[in-house]
């Protein structure tokens, strides 16, 4: 039975609260607009928008070390402007839960998306960080679920990426 | 360019006599130096890399510990390099951040090629502009004795930039094992909760 | 015949000018000290200080668009920097030299560029930068004239990554 009103964002926000997650780091995107727009009106979460990627993990790491849980979310295209900072969070061992909606992929449109969300998962990688691919909307609660207990709980860097396959191939900006 | 009277060390010293229990995330490069040379601190977190994240470091911090001051201190290549930091900042207004930038006009730590802040760039201006009101340019002693009191205390977040000599100070023996600086610190948090 | 009274900088120097290199962006880094302060003395050339690395790959994407050849200097942290921006010299096919001074790898002390050094190379193949490298000073001033020809010859975007032998294990903290 199919429930049009479902939408994964729910029952991932639904998880983040049960988590305890209290500070979201994002720079605004559509692909996890309804998300984004679930942890805005959520009173404990502290939403932060941010002007570049980077700032982000540096933020989400401060949660942290300061005894809190955070969650990252970006674009594919961000997660390029973050490598550097990422040695924050390896060389410290932070725990690290991410979400990454692609771009540059399934149905792309603009050109411009392909280098860098081709390049996402093996930047990502290469950073250390684990990534878990999302292509159907139905499996993504479970997946959040499974690696915020890898991030939180086993204390790892950790990204959940959400296919264009899921996002739409819309042809936004 | 001109030089500064100011001491980096004696400056950041003076500043920290009166840290209490707040906590401090240092930058990238001397000023990891400056902090430590007054002493270890389980509350201290120095950064040895990801130059710029000193400030949102310090921020995810402090929004997570609201009844503490959280103080960055770290230079004025460092803060270029994240730059937009300060927008970010002007736009969420924790009451108890306070950045600190030891402003040498130089990349103390490559050799001391000159940062843009000595062609000019006014770091206050852009930290006003980008809304952190009580922000301030501090050139000599007086204005050290007068901003200590707004490190610590105020509404909104504190920005100032120290103008300070570009002499390189000694180095000091900072621990740089990030897994245990970060869970000490952590730890020391979580065990001295402010009410 | 490589003459062993120039440094390695000084032999790359010559062939920066020999490609018709004008602009230089780089950000501040002991190991490129040298090649900077030679282009500092030539009135030929402009030098763009830059406050992040990522704002070197504009500068240059600009320059050929302007009609000049340029390169960026940097450290391997920098490059963890500058990955979303080279979509712009991928999607545009634009020539882009890079040199960069390896952390993170032969002799460290930092560990924290223990990470992005160890990356460096993998991050920019995901972007399908062609990464040459350089493991002696011998070896500095070929590789940098092989890529400069892949460059702006072929049109690619290479980097020559100069080994941590080759500056020297830095002994200070930054």
């Amino acid at each position: 039975m199919v429930d049009k009103d479902w939408h994964w964002a729910h029952e991932v926000h639904r998880h983040f609260r049960e988590i305890g997650i209290s500070q979201a780091a994002y720079v605004p995107d559509g692909g996890l607009a309804d998300l984004i727009k679930l942890c805005n009106a959520d009173e404990h979460i502290r939403s932060v928008v941010l002007t570049t990627e980077e700032e982000g993990v540096a933020q989400i790491a401060g949660a942290w070390l300061g005894g809190k849980r955070g969650v990252f979310l970006t674009q594919s295209g961000g997660v390029g402007n973050c490598i550097n900072m990422f040695s924050m969070i390896a060389e410290c061992r932070i725990p690290f839960f991410s979400m990454v909606s692609m771009r540059g992929q399934w149905g792309e449109t603009i050109p411009w998306q392909v280098p860098m969300g081709q390049a996402t998962a093996a930047a990502l990688e290469a950073a250390g960080v684990i990534v878990e691919t999302a292509w159907d909307p139905r499996e993504v609660p479970e997946m959040v679920e499974a690696c915020t207990k890898l991030a939180f709980d086993a204390g790892r860097a950790v990204a959940v990426v959400i296919s264009q396959r899921i996002t739409g191939t819309g042809d936004r900006g | 360019m001109s030089d500064y009277s100011l001491k980096r060390r004696e400056v950041v010293h003076r500043i920290l006599e009166n840290r209490g229990d707040a906590a401090v995330i240092t930058g990238i490069g001397n000023a990891s130096h400056d902090v430590a040379s007054a002493g270890d601190n389980s509350l201290n977190m120095y950064l040895f890399g990801v130059m710029g994240g000193a400030v949102m470091t310090a921020f995810g911090v402090a929004i997570a510990q609201p009844n503490r001051r959280v103080l960055v201190i770290t230079g004025d290549g460092e803060l270029l390099a994240g730059i937009g930091s300060l927008a970010t900042v002007g736009v969420e207004r924790p009451d108890n951040l306070s950045i600190i930038v030891i402003d040498n006009q130089a990349y103390g730590a490559t050799g001391g090629q000159l940062t843009h802040t000595a062609a000019g760039v006014d770091l206050v201006g852009i930290a006003k502009a980008s809304g952190i009101k009580r922000s301030e340019l501090l050139q000599s002693w007086e204005d050290v004795e007068r901003c200590v009191g707004e490190i610590y205390g105020g509404e909104g977040p504190f920005f100032g930039v120290v103008k300070v000599s570009s002499a390189q100070e000694p180095r000091v023996n900072v621990p740089n094992d990030g897994t245990l600086t970060a869970r000490r610190f952590r730890g020391a948090i979580s065990l001295s909760e402010p009410a | 015949m490589i003459d062993t009274n120039i440094t390695w900088s000084g032999h790359v120097f010559n062939i920066l000018r020999e490609a018709g290199v004008k602009q230089i962006a780089y950000v501040p880094d002991a190991g490129h000290t040298d090649l900077i302060n030679l282009s500092i003395k030539d009135n030929d050339l402009i030098q763009v200080p830059l406050t992040t690395e990522e704002e070197g790959v504009a500068v240059l994407a600009g320059a050929w668009l302007g009609g000049q050849k340029g390169v960026l200097l940097m450290q391997s942290s920098g490059v963890g920097n500058v990955i979303n921006m080279l979509s712009v010299a991928d999607e545009c096919r634009f020539p882009l030299l890079m040199i960069v001074t390896m952390r993170g790898e032969w002799g460290e002390f930092n560990p924290w560029q223990v990470p992005m050094g160890q990356a460096t190379e993998k991050v920019l193949e995901a972007m399908k930068v062609i990464v040459l490298r350089a493991y002696t000073p011998f070896d500095v001033a070929e590789t940098v004239q092989a890529a400069a020809k892949l460059a702006f010859g072929a049109g690619r975007k290479v980097a020559v990554l100069i080994s941590q032998k080759i500056i020297g294990q830095k002994d200070w903290q930054k």
